[in-house]
């Protein structure tokens, strides 16, 4: 298994956050998250990336425990996160944010500037904007920059954050392309998104997250024809 | 040229207030924490490099700015070991306990170093003794064409191993969010330590130059050094590595000059009030802006 979730339990000081969460991801799929605001789905990637403490559960990555790692030791070992707001570093630019992407990765520099030429095929809008500061680029913009941050570590598993949020439709669109570009290259994603539509239509499996715990659970089509999800998630 | 004198003299001084506050714009760029223990360092490195000409120098032919190398080592050393007890423990409290800790450690080394070595003053031997070397008809000690050069060395690369070196980045991307850092593979906990060590490095730098130009060593000294290269680190813009160096060199030359011709007494007054002034027109410092560029 790629990325097995049990048990966890998630607090911020006293507020149970996330409530005995168990997911799978299997190798080679794409796995999504589907909730409200405050559902928990940042919190549960969060958790799973190591940027947040865990207080009891199991999370392992092919079948080794990273529950008490430090999150840039994770990186290392393989996940990468797109985060919920892009976080990019506003201050470098747009070049070195993608080198940033490679920070930890033991690997020859060619092969890097290979997989930044590759990101620079996937969003040819960076490569004009190589030189500029990431912080003077759009909102679009700057989500492709994030993801194409968290490819330069070439991940096995990528966990992407509300890739759709604040975005303008064309944005959205492209964004999504891209990701469907990756699940075609191979890579297991595991996919929080608000915006359900979207995501059931390209996820293989899901899990549908409220207050903190997964109230249900199917295959992308079983959720998108169920009548619960459809009136609260997919506006139906 | 008892104008340009003072000048040089200035910007001696404030040579060494831009090292130091060098130090404590690169740890509150990244930590946002204000290490007042910066200038206990100084102090510390004063002490290694007293001791080393006379325990060690002065037994040999070796010049005696080779104290350089051990007053490098025991600050950077002592910096990083500061940061490892005192302020990792408190990463995620309140910023208050952290500055409240740092007081402590300040008041602590003071404290301590006055206890084991007493309270009086230790006189160090002259360091560079070379002749003054004659500029324009002025007559200047090579010490202050030493300290200049090397402040201006030491700030071109910080620069240039900020702005071009992966571990550079690393470090301004820390400054920016801790979490994308960590992240992308870059351990925040590492970063800290080499921001803490580059600091204290380069306050080793300058307690050898200060001790050359003032030849003492004693408990309190690095407090007042220290909240003059902290003010020179404000004015000039905390968080800035230029803003440090401008706020540094504007310092030292506004002293030395009141020194010279308005009044020594009061030149500590009109360097505060001239941070006040700075921090009225422009609270973000001179080369402050509302896009922060840290680090």
């Amino acid at each position: 298994m790629m990325l097995e979730v049990s048990n966890l339990n998630v607090y911020y000081d006293n507020i149970h956050a996330i409530k005995d969460l168990s997911i799978e991801v299997e190798e080679g799929r794409i796995v999504c998250l589907i909730g409200a605001n405050g559902a928990g789905k940042t919190t549960t990637l969060q958790s799973i990336s190591g940027l947040l403490p865990v207080r009891s559960g199991e999370v392992s990555f092919k079948d080794q425990s990273i529950i008490k790692k430090k999150a840039h030791l994770i990186t290392q070992m393989g996940i990468a996160q797109v985060p919920e707001g892009r976080r990019v570093f506003t201050n470098l630019t747009v070049l070195d944010n993608l080198r940033l992407g490679s920070f930890a990765i033991k690997d020859s520099n060619q092969n890097k500037e290979k997989e930044i030429k590759r990101i620079y095929d996937r969003f040819p809008i960076l490569k004009e904007r190589s030189a500029q500061r990431a912080g003077t680029l759009s909102g679009g913009e700057q989500q492709m920059l994030a993801i194409g941050r968290a490819l330069m570590s070439r991940p096995k598993l990528l966990l992407l954050d509300e890739p759709s949020m604040g975005l303008s439709p064309i944005y959205v669109e492209t964004i999504f392309e891209v990701i469907q570009d990756l699940i075609d290259e191979g890579v297991t994603i595991l996919l929080v998104e608000q915006n359900a539509n979207i995501a059931l239509s390209i996820s293989d499996y899901a899990y549908v997250l409220e207050t903190g715990r997964i109230v249900k659970s199917g295959t992308a089509e079983e959720l998108m024809n169920d009548t619960d999800v459809k009136v609260a998630y997919l506006g139906a | 040229m008892n104008f340009l004198l003072q000048l040089l003299n200035g910007l001696q001084i404030g040579s060494i207030y831009a090292l130091v506050a060098l130090g404590y714009t690169m740890v509150y760029g990244i930590a946002l924490l204000i290490n007042f223990a910066h200038g206990e360092i100084i102090m510390l490195g004063a002490y290694t490099t007293v001791f080393t000409i006379q325990l060690l120098l002065a037994q040999t032919d070796l010049p005696y700015f080779v104290a350089i190398i051990p007053t490098i080592v025991i600050c950077t050393l002592i910096g990083i070991i500061i940061e490892r007890l005192a302020y990792k423990p408190l990463r995620n409290s309140p910023r208050i306990s952290n500055l409240i800790t740092a007081i402590g450690v300040s008041l602590l080394l003071q404290n301590t170093m006055m206890k084991i070595f007493g309270a009086q003053a230790r006189s160090v031997p002259s360091i560079f003794h070379a002749k003054p070397l004659d500029f324009f008809g002025a007559k200047i000690s090579v010490t202050t064409v030493v300290t200049i050069a090397v402040t201006a060395v030491l700030t071109i690369l910080l620069q240039l191993f900020i702005k071009k070196t992966k571990y550079g980045k690393a470090m301004t991307a820390t400054s920016e969010d801790y979490g994308a850092a960590e992240l992308v593979g870059i351990s925040v906990d590492r970063t800290l330590t080499m921001t803490f060590a580059i600091g204290s490095a380069l306050a080793g730098v300058a307690s050898l130059l200060y001790v050359s130009a003032y030849p003492q060593a004693e408990p309190m000294m690095g407090s007042m050094l220290g909240i003059k290269a902290f003010t020179a680190a404000v004015v000039g813009g905390i968080g800035l590595i230029p803003g440090a160096v401008l706020g540094g060199l504007i310092l030292g030359i506004v002293e030395a000059l009141t020194r010279a011709f308005i009044s020594s007494k009061l030149s500590d007054a009109i360097v505060f009030g001239l941070l006040i002034l700075v921090l009225l027109i422009k609270p973000s410092g001179l080369l402050g802006e509302d896009r922060k560029e840290k680090v």
